[in-house]
């Protein structure tokens, strides 16, 4: 790892869903601001800065993570990936998205990029959860608006007829 | 083009389940929410430095150092805030002037006292350490019932008493109702403070334009815009000087966000001072310590109850706390209910004693229920007490009561006008359709099982569309009587440009509850299009946009308001549209349909012509519209309704405009060892007029009633006897995830709203008012059933609060410490740490001894101390650096040692200040020779507030126990002796469990 200095911006850089964008950091400036406020994109959105809500998760070279419990010069070379990775270029969303709007899963869509990270890293590992299970992995996330209802349905829907279980039966 | 108009004469989108169009943005992460807003080159960053005393006298503020750290544009004070703006405005002529910034004194944990501007947050917060606030602590009050009593400290000194406003109602005749009622059943009520907490704080970016006078904001402000004014009067600008702007996307409201106010005048007033834009986002501490809570609520409730179940009066006595300072627009909650005091019920005999009263919490706000779950919390729990008392089912009890079939429109003794419904019938059918008897079978079963089971209800009216003069009612009827106010104006616009495209504004400002979506359904459904023909923007800017006091997102305002607005302004463009085809389709323009993109004649549907076509002859060829019609094609619908007046003679108000109706029920069961409660089923009935999107509605009730299952089971901000502040994180203030909250059944009933001229009536608040207490009853049921008396079950219903019910409270383990000194002072403390231990020094008690009295050693000795000042004999003052946990600051310590017994003991007393929170404590140290050294003994009570105890409540007795461990080790290093002798196994094995130290 590379010396760092305090108050020195260090190049910092990424695979930002795909693309290399490069930006610079102090060390202690969190991931949360940097992809904020230094690369410039909307979906890490910040409700706690203390790893609770969850509102802030991206994934880290495929883990899930809390981007207001990372510093950025720690995601230096890693691949990251936001919700913007979901939609395909043309802006047609992704068969899970469509789930959410169909089931209205979000209302104020505040915690809900966050929510579809750790949606797409878990139905990798588990592709058919039982509504129990889907139900405690969301727990790690607080949503206030949408009593969790349309998202845990727009999940199974998503899984009973699109996701990666639904194809291999 | 003949068939498909007739096709698409039928599809309607109003009522249908429409997916949303805000979902695409969202979904992709492309909302741009206030903190993602442009700013411009120069912009400054505010942290702001927060009171860690509930109550306490400024005597000083040095900015001195903070002003010289890098980056630091500005420190702005309380005097600096007093010298170019005036206190807000509020509804009591009383002597409470609050500033954006503290003047002269603190009165709650949070409380804004010095505000930092630095070229970014990180520099802004780096600055707040290096102000030295030297403060006087006062005695606080936080108790609402005691802060009423004479002799108590004084949140405001000039108001002579904490209580700053007492208003008795009687409608009826009470007094007869009660002498000659078979019974009185009375029941006293505590409501928490709680909040539903949006997951975006508040974000401010303001710039001040001398040129102009004028103050840009552009905010997450929801409304309402009776607070406007009251920003512009502080700036001291007229009103069109303050220029509000709030962004399309927002973070969840819930009625928190009307009080950014504060804060927006801080930005102004911080840019105006550093001469640059400035950008404030809240964190999550400060939210939950300072932005807003709904106000705590202690309800003394009676009814006059015949042998037969029916109530013919109610008596309340309603005592709000509204924390340190009443805030526009506040005491709403007091009074945004007050037409419908008696619920769902056919109650004609009214008594209403309101007391407001100040106390050292964070002011109090509209949060989403807005003063109806303290209010059905009070009803509902009375009506399950008197259903137990004479010994009736409460469904009967509730149904012996309720407002009658048939009667409506129907006049509560109050004043609210419930304009349609039929309770006993929604009722029923949710009492069938929910499952009532199978649940009662249900219960039944596990009670023979010897499990805790049991079953509530409750019933609520839910009012939408706030009254713009409820709060009159607070005014004597002379005062109110020269400055009449009611109604309440709604607005929205529709455009359609020259190539024939439509775009709507409005006046909602919504935060997440889809309001493009249904705007877009109702315009769509007025010109003939579809949803996605139409765009919506419901960004906000008050320089440009249609709005009145009433605009903004609160009190189930929408349904009935604003799609109202819509609705007309869709109408006058489809009218004017009419009027420019008519000549050209020769037909009547009152007779010409619109639909699939064209204005036809229904008779001849081939007869038509493309709506695109004829808005665009108002744009290219003005001069051919018929005689006398202006060019373009926007209108803007206005509407107020008439039935909402001002109080009249008798203090009644219809305080809102349409009332639904909630009936639910749930089955609940408790663990018997631990207390905690499962919602094992949930039924919700609503009838709320016409659903204008069904998905969007039961999105409502479901968002509803998640955070009521908070407030019943989890959510409460706490405070300690002396105003510290105890919930500061999100792991402190419980909020419910997917796994606590179950999905309720939801029914629906539609009976249309014959006030609002779309029929529909709120949803979205039913279930904060009916949730809490059904769950509450269901509990109360369950107790019962063992025999505990349930008069004093208060929210939220938490597993501690339950187990002590059902088995008493905890005793504390016998064995364990050596007793400990109480707290001489304060026996009541916020967070109180104690403890105690020994270690060993190999050096004589006298070296120990000079040690700790000498001033370099004693530097040597602090864990980090950066500096000692010697203020007299014994008496120090140290400026140290402390981390507890994650959270680490700048402290001033002072400490004295006293009751000195050369070698032997001395007791240290100090407190401990900085941004992170203060303490006071003292200990003792004994000095007790041994062989090769000194056995060195000591016990401490440390009282924390602030931030630290905010936070950090679990983690503290570790860290307390980490830098006394710290001192001593570094005590041993100072009298030159080498390590601590070997630690025993044993010795090691207690500390590896945090037994010992």
């Amino acid at each position: 790892m590379p010396q760092l200095n305090r108050d020195v911006r260090h190049p910092v850089s990424l695979t930002l869903n795909g693309k290399k964008v490069q930006g610079h950091a102090e060390p202690r400036m969190l991931l949360s601001d940097f992809l904020t406020h230094e690369i410039g994109i909307t979906s890490c959105h910040v409700g706690c800065e203390h790893g609770v809500c969850g509102a802030c998760t991206v994934l880290i070279d495929g883990n899930v993570s809390r981007a207001c419990l990372t510093f950025a010069v720690q995601a230096d070379g890693a691949a990251v990936d936001t919700a913007e990775s979901l939609a395909d270029d043309e802006g047609e969303l992704s068969a899970l998205q469509q789930a959410f709007k169909k089931h209205h899963g979000l209302q104020c869509g505040y915690c809900t990029p966050g929510i579809l990270m750790s949606i797409t890293a878990y139905l990798k590992e588990k592709p058919k959860p039982t509504e129990d299970e889907l139900r405690d992995m969301l727990s790690g996330h607080l949503c206030r608006c949408t009593g969790y209802v349309g998202m845990v349905r727009a999940v199974l829907d998503y899984c009973e007829n699109s996701g990666a279980g639904a194809k291999a039966e | 083009m003949a068939d498909d108009a007739a096709v698409a004469l039928k599809e309607r989108y109003v009522g249908q389940p429409v997916e949303r169009v805000e979902d695409a943005t969202l979904l992709t992460g492309k909302a741009q929410f206030s903190d993602h807003l442009p700013t411009r080159a120069g912009t400054l960053h505010a942290a702001i430095l927060r009171s860690p005393h509930a109550h306490a006298r400024i005597l000083s503020i040095d900015t001195s150092k903070a002003a010289a750290r890098p980056g630091v544009a500005a420190v702005i004070t309380g005097e600096d805030v007093r010298a170019i703006s005036d206190p807000f405005l509020i509804v009591l002529r009383q002597p409470m002037h609050q500033w954006a910034l503290a003047v002269d004194k603190v009165r709650y944990v949070g409380d804004p006292v010095v505000c930092v501007v630095a070229d970014d947050r990180y520099h802004a917060e780096d600055a707040l350490a290096f102000i030295d606030v030297e403060y006087e602590v006062l005695p606080a009050v936080v108790d609402q019932e005691a802060a009423c009593e004479d002799g108590m400290p004084l949140v405001h000194e000039a108001m002579g008493a904490n209580v700053a406003s007492v208003r008795d109602f009687t409608y009826g005749d009470p007094d007869k109702a009660f002498a000659e009622a078979d019974r009185i059943v009375k029941l006293r009520t505590y409501y928490p403070r709680n909040s539903q907490t949006p997951l975006e704080g508040f974000v401010v970016n303001a710039e001040y334009h001398s040129g102009e006078n004028l103050y840009d904001v552009a905010s997450n402000y929801q409304g309402p815009f009776t607070s406007h004014p009251v920003m512009s009067l502080a700036l001291r600008v007229r009103n069109s000087q303050l220029r509000m702007r709030t962004p399309q996307w927002s973070g969840g409201g819930f009625g928190i966000k009307v009080q950014i106010f504060p804060y927006v005048v801080l930005m102004c007033l911080a840019s105006k001072i550093a001469g640059r834009p400035v950008k404030w986002v809240e964190d999550r501490l400060e939210h939950l310590a300072a932005a807003a809570a709904a106000p705590n609520r202690v309800t003394t409730i009676e009814a006059a109850v015949k042998n037969d179940g029916t109530v013919t009066a109610f008596r309340f006595d309603q005592l709000d706390d509204y924390g340190a300072f009443l805030r526009a627009p506040m005491p709403g909650p007091l009074y945004r209910m007050h037409g419908i005091l008696t619920g769902a019920y056919d109650i004609k005999n009214l008594a209403v004693t309101n007391r407001v009263v100040m106390t050292n919490k964070c002011p109090s706000s509209m949060v989403r229920g807005f003063g109806g779950p303290q209010m059905y919390f009070a009803i509902e729990r009375l009506m399950h007490k008197v259903a137990v008392e004479i010994g009736m089912d409460p469904l009967e009890v509730m149904r012996r009561n309720l407002v009658p079939e048939g009667v409506f429109p129907y006049r509560a003794a109050a004043g609210a006008l419930l304009d349609s419904g039929n309770y006993p019938e929604a009722i029923e059918r949710a009492v069938n359709e929910g499952g009532l008897a199978e649940l009662v079978r249900r219960r039944d079963a596990a009670r023979k099982e010897g499990r805790l089971y049991g079953i509530g209800l409750a019933t609520i009216v839910e009012p939408a569309q706030s009254n713009m003069g409820y709060l009159s009612n607070i005014l004597p009827r002379d005062e109110r009587a020269r400055n009449p106010k009611g109604g309440a104006v709604a607005n929205a616009t529709v455009n359609v440009d020259p190539l024939g495209t439509v775009s709507v504004t409005a006046d909602s400002i919504p935060q997440g509850q889809g309001h493009m979506t249904v705007l877009a359904q109702i315009v769509a459904d007025e010109l003939g299009l579809t949803p996605d023909d139409i765009k919506v923007s419901l960004d906000f800017d008050t320089a440009k946009d249609a709005w009145s006091i009433a605009t903004g997102n609160y009190s189930s305002r929408f349904s009935s308001a604003t799609a109202v607005a819509a609705s007309k302004a869709a109408r006058k463009v489809r009218d004017k549209l009419a009027r420019i085809a008519a000549p050209g389709l020769n037909v009547e323009p009152e007779k010409l349909e619109f639909a699939g993109g064209k204005i036809f004649d229904p008779v001849n549907p081939d007869n038509a012509v493309n709506l695109y076509r004829v808005a665009g002859s108002a744009h290219w060829t003005p001069g051919n519209l018929p005689e006398g019609m202006e060019p373009c094609v926007r209108e803007t619908g206005s509407w107020s309704p008439p039935e909402l007046e001002s109080p009249n003679e008798l203090d009644q108000i219809n305080t809102s405009l349409t009332y639904g109706f909630v009936f639910d029920f749930c089955g609940i069961e408790i663990d018997r060892d631990t207390g905690m409660v499962r919602i094992d089923k949930y039924v919700t009935m609503h009838d709320s007029g016409v659903l204008l999107n069904p998905l969007i509605a039961n999105g409502q009730v479901y968002g509803a009633f998640a955070w009521a299952v908070g407030c019943a089971l989890f959510e409460e901000f706490v405070y300690g006897d002396d105003g510290s502040f105890k919930t500061g994180t999100f792991a402190d203030y419980l909020v419910p995830t997917s796994f606590e909250v179950p999905e309720p059944q939801i029914l629906h009933m539609e009976s249309p709203s014959t006030v609002s001229p779309l029929g529909a009536k709120g949803i979205g608040e039913g279930n904060c008012m009916s949730t809490p207490v059904c769950i509450a009853n269901a509990v109360a049921d369950a107790l019962e059933a063992e025999g505990v008396n349930t008069d004093d079950l208060a929210l939220p219903l938490h597993p501690s609060r339950i187990a002590k019910l059902i088995h008493g409270a905890e005793t504390a383990p016998a064995a364990g410490r050596p007793e400990l000194r109480p707290h001489p002072e304060k026996p009541a403390a916020g967070h109180m740490l104690t403890g105690d231990g020994e270690t060993f020094v190999p050096a004589p008690p006298e070296e120990v001894w000079r040690t700790l009295l000498d001033e370099d050693s004693l530097a040597a000795v602090i864990p980090g101390c950066h500096r000692l000042d010697r203020l007299g004999e014994n008496d120090y003052r140290a400026d140290v650096s402390v981390g507890v946990g994650p959270v680490r600051g700048r402290f001033i310590a002072k400490v004295k040692l006293d009751e000195l017994v050369e070698p032997e003991s001395a007791k240290l007393s100090g407190s401990l200040t900085g941004p992170l929170g203060a303490s006071q404590g003292e200990g003792h140290v004994r000095l007790t020779p041994e062989a090769n050294g000194t056995r060195v003994s000591y016990d401490y009570s440390i009282v924390l507030t602030g931030t630290v105890a905010s936070v950090g409540g679990r983690m503290l007795e570790g860290a307390a126990r980490a830098l006394v461990r710290q001192f001593f080790n570094r005590l041993v290093a100072q009298v030159g002796g080498g390590p601590e002798p070997a630690e025993s196994w044993w010795s090691r094995l207690l500390r590896e469990l945090g037994i010992r130290k």
